[in-house]
């Protein structure tokens, strides 16, 4: 992984919003991420730790106070200056997904909605009438290509929202909070395409998440904490360390918190283990040896 | 709440379904001013057989159309009762007190019954039962494109419509949300004078506005985010195509117009009005 070239480079990039009675509230201090082609990213952190403000700086929608960012190592975005043309170049390959899937479709027709993309960029009718059945194959909806937006689930809602991103052809999706107002069956769903993504596209995935199992699935977590990276790594680097975790009041997963209790209790166990099974497996395994349990 | 549907759209697959949205609204523009044009009885027997072949041709049953009638019946009883008591002129044909009806009233009554009728029926069968809401809206788009070389924001006028017609029913649902979180809290809605019952939905009024405002703000982002840029250089995915049947609903339109006028000139046998 590390040897792909990064397709999004963040290099000391601070933002910071004005509050209500006129103090300077920063959002990002002076952060700096790398993100690979085709990586599978997912950025945590509380409330106010600055992920949406991430998610808007990679986008463009907002541009960073210091520092610079950089799309396939060309400079798109820094303080001040912002070229059109290159900020509609940037949002077509880097996609976003919200979170009110009611808030981000806005036709009235399935099928619509997802050409409102292409249109936006001028591609010819013909074409996009390929692009959006694509899309709309690509994640399971077409059978729905003619309905009415709002008679749908929460979870198929976020579909037709990743399939209008999708008919952009875009090499990055950023996913900001884009489970979080699904029931769980919704949130299967739609992991389940963001999976698909960016393993049989090679889609580079940035999602942001309040939810550790879904943070779980990724490549790398990075934790942001006061606008500051406060860790980086694989699930099982990050799950592994419950007692920074905890330092900061985020939850490691059920399992790793199981096994982590467990260790504490003198179990040998090894650590950042977060799938159910390989939980118990080691569980079981630690028990046999430690001569607790027999067969 | 939940299952209302906009305007009065009656799914079908005749001619005038299919029909450009566009040729329909010229349709529609032709057909009014024919009915106001006609002056004759002879005029208005073309008109209401020409309209009868187009509700046979868009398959929306009589009944369907009735329907839309009666809640426009009020107006039509007091347009009717406006000509006929207003009216002075022509023969002194019955009289009670200060009531006077002249011959004149009452031709003129028939005629203004007829008018509405006939507008109603034919704008129905046209446009709002065989065209869906947004389909109108592309049409209306696609039409008035000229004038955006008058600076005239025709793009944002269309895509306003849209956006306004996919959010009714989500903002119909919050309604529903927000009215029953009242009521649990003991909030009264149905009881009271006009006034006490206008000041319930205060209520209900501000937090919906609230959220609207939420909600266009995130939507600007989440259009933002998909490169929308105004509609210089947009595209669109379905494409308008007038066919020969477009052309033959329109030409049919401005044979009934150019007949309306034809008629009131050369053929002035029953001619009812001036």
């Amino acid at each position: 992984m590390s040897a792909k070239k990064p397709i999004i480079e963040i290099k000391n990039v601070s933002y910071s919003y004005e509050s209500i009675d006129g103090r300077r509230i920063s959002a990002l201090d002076g952060i700096s991420l790398s993100i690979e082609r085709g990586s599978f990213v997912a950025v945590l952190g509380h409330n106010g730790s600055g992920k949406s403000t991430l998610a808007k700086l990679l986008n463009m929608i907002l541009t960073p106070e210091k520092g610079e960012i950089y799309f396939d190592g060309e400079r798109v975005s820094g303080p001040g200056d912002i070229d059109e043309n290159v900020m509609y170049a940037v949002r077509r390959r880097v996609g976003m997904v919200h979170q009110n899937p009611d808030n981000q479709i806005v036709a009235t027709i399935v099928e619509e909605d997802v050409a409102f993309g292409p249109e936006n960029l001028g591609i010819p009718p013909q074409e996009i009438r390929d692009r959006v059945d694509a899309a709309l194959a690509a994640v399971g909806m077409t059978e729905y290509a003619r309905h009415a937006p709002h008679r749908l689930s929460g979870g198929q809602k976020q579909r037709v929202a990743i399939a209008g991103i999708l008919a952009m052809m875009p090499e990055c999706i950023i996913f900001d909070e884009s489970t979080a107002m699904l029931d769980p069956s919704g949130r299967a769903e739609v992991m389940e395409i963001i999976k698909k993504l960016n393993k049989e596209r090679n889609i580079t995935i940035i999602l942001i998440t309040h939810d550790m199992m879904e943070a779980a699935m990724a490549d790398r977590i990075v934790i942001l904490n006061d606008g500051r990276v406060y860790a980086d790594g694989t699930p099982q680097e990050i799950f592994s360390q419950v007692d920074r975790m905890r330092a900061i009041k985020l939850d490691v997963p059920e399992t790793t918190a199981f096994m982590y209790e467990l260790s504490s209790l003198g179990l040998t166990l090894p650590r950042g283990v977060f799938n159910v099974r390989e939980c118990a497996e080691a569980v079981a395994a630690a028990l046999f040896a430690a001569g607790k349990v027999r067969v | 709440m939940r299952d209302i549907t906009l305007g009065q759209y009656y799914p079908g697959n005749s001619v005038l379904h299919r029909a450009d949205p566009r040729a329909k609204l010229v349709c529609a523009i032709l057909y009014i001013a024919a009915v106001f044009m006609c002056r004759s009885a002879l005029a208005f027997i073309v008109i209401i057989a020409a309209t009868a072949v187009s509700i046979a041709l868009s398959g929306i049953p009589l009944r369907v159309l009735l329907r839309s009638m009666k809640s426009l019946i009020f107006i039509i009883i007091f347009t009717a009762f406006i000509n006929l008591f207003l009216t002075t002129s022509g023969e002194l044909l019955f009289r009670f007190y200060f009531i006077k009806i002249y011959s004149k009233g009452i031709i003129n009554t028939i005629v203004m019954i007829l008018r509405i009728t006939l507008l109603i029926a034919g704008s129905g069968v046209f446009l709002t039962y065989t065209t869906t809401p947004i389909a109108l809206t592309d049409g209306l788009e696609q039409l008035l494109a000229p004038l955006r070389k008058l600076r005239l924001p025709v793009h944002e006028f269309s895509m306003m419509m849209t956006i306004a017609l996919r959010f009714i029913p989500t903002l119909v649902e919050e309604t529903d949300k927000i009215m029953n979180a009242q009521k649990a809290r003991g909030a009264d809605f149905g009881t009271g004078s006009l006034l006490s019952r206008a000041r319930a939905l205060l209520p209900i009024l501000i937090p919906l506005f609230i959220a609207a405002f939420r909600r266009a703000d995130e939507l600007a982002i989440a259009m933002e985010c998909r490169c929308y840029h105004g509609g210089e250089g947009r595209t669109r995915m379905n494409v308008l195509h007038l066919r020969t049947p477009d052309f033959a609903i329109m030409a049919f339109c401005v044979i009934l117009c150019i007949a309306a006028a034809l008629i009131n000139t050369y053929i002035p046998i029953f001619t009812l009005i001036g």
